[in-house]
Order: structure tokens, then sequence, then C-alpha cells
């Protein structure tokens, strides 16, 4: 039972973590219309400059603000720079333009980091495990990333529900031609949408940083199952992303978890464990099949 | 005019200078440098570059031009890579792979392509036994070997009931039937991750779960570090039994603490005192500003084997006649004693070593003592040249 509750936890941790990185990648592609692979990369920055600044200062506190400005302040550049040139073209175009930023951004970061992983330390307050239940301990900061992460879904379902520019995003990706015909400043309203989506980025590479450990090349790894969050979810809904990531973080580490448990009741040890692991990493993208197959546009589509 | 006269000149530096090159023997080293494992490229590359230096710029009096290229640990890449050198640049020698599946992948088609390998690393055992070729041999160790190593060890140690964790591809399964090969104990548990994953809260808690009184796991580079981490953050304090691939010094030093204490195996150790190491290891540290990992080792070996073959022939590289040099093994490695087995893979000692604290502070690998002598692989029977 314990160990039940410690994998949905582990569950709802990786969801959360890809919520961060979906959210923003579905704003940026329902709104602006844009497949941004670059994505990842902004996650890469929010945690190679906050490892940089921790490891400067000394202090794990004051490298969180510099990393999400970081990731912030690239966000801006790229979109003002580069991506708004590409609002016009079509996703071929994009496609290509945003891989090469990923080639640009893992080779700056080899270059200035160099290729061993850099790993820093929670600080001391977050470290070591605390007991959830009798007989059932864990780490202390897998369960802060799930607190701060629900904080800013919270908080990001009231910038989006309650606010005049949470409005704007609203109208923007449903329909997008009409907000630029009410006379709204769209390009403004983009390069937030922009920033906003790389600072979600950068929080959700802060958070893993200590976790995983940074590497150039770190956000190609966690940008496919984002891509398939986006997918579930249904492009351009937040909420979508939310449920999607909450759901493909579940089911992947259930069936990283328990799949050659439940195998070895058919087949021999050995194969179980190797048939198991296949069909854990497979299991998520047998599910978008399945989301695709009963609803084409994804759990919750945005344009209705 | 002037546009016209330098082009000439141009043409005609070219054509002075590209025989010239041409005689350099080309290299191609086919490695990982990018990723969570890029260092372990990194390492081979400047190990063998400083072979080649200690070399007078040649390796056994060829002058080499060694062609470095990145395969992102991605087969495909890799295949790519070695077509164009094959083909384009007219490579006959090749070495640098890390990965198995890299290797898996493109060793064939090297080999079909009338070039030779020389393995600097990955060794998978679909290539040791009946696929074996006469123009592939190997350097470092056949997969299954370092962890018939930890095996070898924790038998030794006394652990009775093993958790195996393993990514999920060759060199994945290759460990786990290597350790089982030589550890006599109970097996409770294994498990096959995502290669290259970065998260292992959920075998870590399957670990937990379990009756284990050790885990042995291969997560090299990035993985191994992630690993090690989320271990100690758990709260799980049952020792570890591993190869060096998943306690390289890298590791070990970026880890720190809680790897105190670990048990470690492989076929070379910087303490190992014999006069090429000792030359080895700080040449190395005053090159490159950093202690040499078993990665740089093994590259090292490859670079000195590679020129006493080149060096029985006069400096020239032909086929055959590098195929009979090298396989004479008439070389003194940075390891022990050192000769191939019929698949021409290694038969060497392995030795068990532990995470100690260095008294600067820093966590690095001790060497305890040897625990296999003259060990080779279970593949060489199966092996008919």
């Amino acid at each position: 039972m314990s160990l039940l509750i410690e994998q949905i936890l582990n569950g709802v941790q990786l969801g959360v973590a890809l919520f961060l990185l979906a959210a923003g990648l579905t704003l940026i592609f329902g709104i602006m219309g844009v497949i941004n692979l670059a994505h990842g990369s902004l996650y890469m920055i929010g945690a190679f400059a906050m490892a940089w600044a921790s490891a400067r200062t000394g202090s794990f506190w004051l490298g969180v603000p510099f990393g999400l400005a970081a990731a912030a302040l690239t966000g801006v550049l790229m979109e003002v720079l580069i991506v708004r040139r590409l609002y016009a073209r079509d996703h071929l175009d994009q496609v290509l333009v945003t891989y090469g930023l990923i080639l640009f951004f893992n080779q700056m970061a080899t270059i200035i980091f160099g290729r061993q992983p850099l790993f820093l330390a929670p600080p001391a307050e977050l470290s070591g495990f605390v007991t959830v239940l009798p007989g059932m301990q864990y780490p202390v900061y897998r369960l802060v990333i799930i607190l701060a992460g629900l904080f800013v879904a919270i908080g990001l379902y009231l910038l989006i529900a309650r606010t005049r520019i949470g409005m704007l995003v609203r109208a923007g990706a449903t329909h997008r031609e009409m907000v630029r015909a009410l006379g709204v400043d769209i390009k403004l309203l983009y390069t937030f949408v922009f920033a906003l989506g790389a600072l979600l980025a950068g929080f959700a590479g802060i958070m893993a940083g200590p976790l995983y450990g940074v590497t150039a090349g770190m956000g190609e790894q966690i940008l496919i199952l984002t891509f398939v969050v986006v997918v579930i979810g249904g492009v351009g809904s937040i909420r979508g992303a939310f449920y999607g990531a909450l759901l493909v973080g579940i089911v992947d580490t259930m069936l990283r978890a328990f799949m050659p448990g439940l195998l070895r009741h058919f087949m021999a040890g050995q194969e179980a464990d190797a048939m198991g692991g296949g069909i854990g990493s497979m299991g998520v993208y047998l599910l978008m099949a399945l989301v695709l197959a009963i609803k084409p546009k994804g759990l919750f589509p945005a344009h209705g | 005019m002037i546009i016209r006269k330098m082009s000439i000149a141009l043409a005609l530096t070219g054509a002075i200078a590209a025989p010239a090159l041409a005689q350099d023997l080309k290299i191609g080293f086919v490695t990982t440098l990018s990723g969570p494992a890029g260092y372990f490229g990194q390492d081979a590359r400047d190990a063998f570059n400083l072979a080649i230096e200690h070399g007078g710029g040649t390796l056994g009096g060829a002058k080499i031009n060694l062609l470095v290229e990145d395969d992102a640990v991605k087969p495909g890449q890799g295949k790519q890579i070695a077509d164009r050198f094959l083909k384009g640049e007219g490579v006959k020698l090749f070495t640098g792979i890390i990965f198995s599946n890299v290797a898996a992948a493109i060793v064939p088609d090297i080999l079909e392509g009338g070039g030779t390998y020389v393995s600097l690393n990955a060794a998978p055992s679909e290539l040791a036994g009946k696929e074996c070729n006469k123009n592939y041999f190997v350097m470092s160790w056949q997969n299954d070997s370092l962890h018939e190593s930890a095996g070898a060890n924790a038998t030794r140690l006394g652990f009775k009931k093993a958790y195996l964790v393993a990514p999920n591809y060759q060199a994945g399964k290759d460990a786990i039937a290597g350790f089982k090969r030589f550890f006599k104990g109970e097996i409770v548990g294994e498990v096959y991750t995502v290669l290259n994953a970065t998260d292992y809260a959920a075998e870590i808690a399957r670990v937990r779960a379990s009756d284990a009184d050790m885990v042995f796991h291969f997560l090299p580079g990035g993985a191994g570090i992630a690993f090690a981490r989320q271990y100690a953050a758990a709260g799980l304090k049952l020792p570890q039994v591993v190869s060096g691939a998943s306690a390289d010094s890298v590791i070990v030093k970026a880890v720190g603490e809680p790897l105190l204490g670990t048990a470690v195996s492989a076929q070379w150790s910087s303490d190992l005192d014999n006069p090429v190491n000792k030359k080895f290891v700080e040449d190395f540290q005053k090159k490159y500003g950093r202690m040499p990992s078993q990665w740089a080792a093994q590259s090292y070996d490859t670079a000195l084997g590679i020129a006493s073959a080149l060096k029985a022939n006069g400096g020239k590289f032909e086929t055959n006649a590098f195929r009979a040099a090298l396989a004479k093994a008439d070389f003194q490695l940075t390891r022990g004693p050192f000769k191939f087995g019929p698949n021409q893979h290694p038969v060497q000692d392995w030795y068990a070593m532990k995470v100690v604290k260095s008294d600067a502070g820093d966590f690095v690998l001790k060497l305890d003592q040897k625990i296999l002598s003259n060990h080779t692989d279970v593949y060489g029977k199966d092996c008919k040249m």
C-alpha cells in the first residue's frame, strides 16, 4: 500500500514538472500557432542560469530568481528576434528554425559549461526525507516540487480566468483573428505569452536541476513527453495541459513501477521484467494513440 | 589578375598539400560527445590525443589525422558518420564508440566496408561470439566482464540478496547477465529503465520495497549521478556494489558523500603501480587539469595498441599486416598483463576499489585488491575466425 502511494506521489511529481513545460508550449501553439521545439532549451537555460548563480553566490535561493529571469529574458529575445518572423510561415519552417535553435543553445551550453553534468545540492532545509505515512519516507525536495507546481497551476488559473490579460490570452487561443480585429496590441500580447511560457519552462528547469543534474540537451529528454501531454490535453488548453500532464506522469510512473510485477503472473521473471520495461516506455504513447482515436482534438480542446 | 594569380597559387599549394595530407593515417573516431554521457567521449578523445602527443604526433611512427565526430548516442547518426568516413574520406581504421547500441549498428558496416575496428569501450555480446570478426579488436573488455567483476566482488563481500537495475538495451542486458554469472547469492528483483532516463523515483521505490541486502546497477554517466543522488535523498542506505561504469571518477567526485564506501570494480585504477600508468595519470592531469577516468585510460591503451601494430609495420597501415601485429598484443598498457582471447577480446585482471575521501577532501576511487586474474569472456568459444 505504501509502495502504491509512493509511486502515485512520484507520478504526480513528474506530472507537475510536465505541466509547467506543457502550459507554455500549449499557449504558444494555441495562440501564435508556432510549434516551438526550442521550448526545452528554455528549461535548460533556467537550470544552467540557476546552477551558475547558486555556485557563484553559494546560495540556492539567490539562484532561483536568476534562473527565472534568464529563462524569461531569453524567451523575450527569442520571440522578438526570431519567432516573430515565423508567425506567417508554415509549420515546416517553424520546426526547422526552432530545431536550429536547439542545436545553437545546446552547443552554447557545452561551450560555456562543458560536457560534464553540473550538480547542485538542494538547500539543507529541502534535503533529506520526511515520513509521510508510517513506514513510508519521501524526499522533501520532491514534495516541495509537487506543492510548488500545484501553486503555480492555481496562480496560472487565476491569471488566465480572472485578469484582463488572461482574458486576452483566452480570446487569442480561441479566436485569434477576432482579437486582432478588435485592435488589441497583438505583438505585445504575443511577446507576453512567449515570456510567460519561457518563465514556466525555466521554473521547471530550476526545480529539475538538483534532482536530475544540469546538462546540455536535458530539455530534449523531457520535451517529447511534453508534446505528448499537449496532444493528449488538447492544443491550446491550459486545463488540458494540467490534466494531461498529471495523467501522463502517473501512467508513465505506474507502468514503470508495476507492469513487470503484473506480467510475472503470466510469464517467467526475467522475460516479464524486460517486457514490462518495454511496455512501460511505450505506455504513454499508446495512451496518446488511444486518446486521439476517441477524441481527436484531445481531452479539453481549446478551439471548441 | 591578382585573384587569378592567387587562385593558381592556391591550386598549386593545394596540389602539394593534398598528397602530404593523404600520407597521414586517418583514424575515424566516432564517439559520444553530447548529452549526459558526453564526458565519456571527451575523456576518450583527450586521452587518445595525449597518446598521439606522447608519440611525437604519431602512433608507432605513423602521422595521425584523427577525425572526431559526435554520434549523440544515436545509432542512425553514427551510421551516417561511419559511412561518410568509409566512402568519402577513405578511412580504414576506426575506434571511439562509447555505447553498445551505436557499436552494434555501425561496426558491422565498417567491417563489411573493409575497415578495421579497434574498440576502446563498447563490446556488446553479439559481436563477441558467432559474429566475431578478424578485423574487430576490443581493447577495453567484453561488456559482461565489467559486471561479472561486480558480481564476483559482491560474492567476495558476502552479500546474499541483490536487486539489479539496468537500462533496457543490449549493454543493460549484458550487465545483468554478467552480474548473475558471478554472483552466488539470490536475485530478489531486477528492473529495466529507459536508456538515458534521469528520474529513478519509481525504481528506487521498488528497491526499497524489496528485501535485498545490496543493489547492483548499470547506470553510466549522468544517469549514475542522478541515481546515486536520488537514492541518497530517498533515505536508502542499502550498500551498492557496481562496476566502474556506474561509479567512475567523475560520478564519484560529483556525488561525493552518499557514495562513500561503495564497492566498485574495474580493469584499471589510477593507483595501479606501473610506469605507463604513472606517466599517463600525471601527464593527463598536467595537460587537461582533471583526473583521468577509466574511459580515458581505456582510450589511451587503445592508442598504445594501435601504435604497437603500426610500429611493427614501419609506420604503415595495411589491414592484414596490422591485424597480425595487433593480435600479438606486444605492448605495455596502463593496466596489468593483457592478451587477446580467441575472439580478440581482452584476457586481463580485474580489481576491487572503494570510494574514499582523499586528504584534499575530494571523493576518489582507491585500489583495494585484485579480484579476478586472466579473466576472459564466455563468448570466445563460439567464435570461429
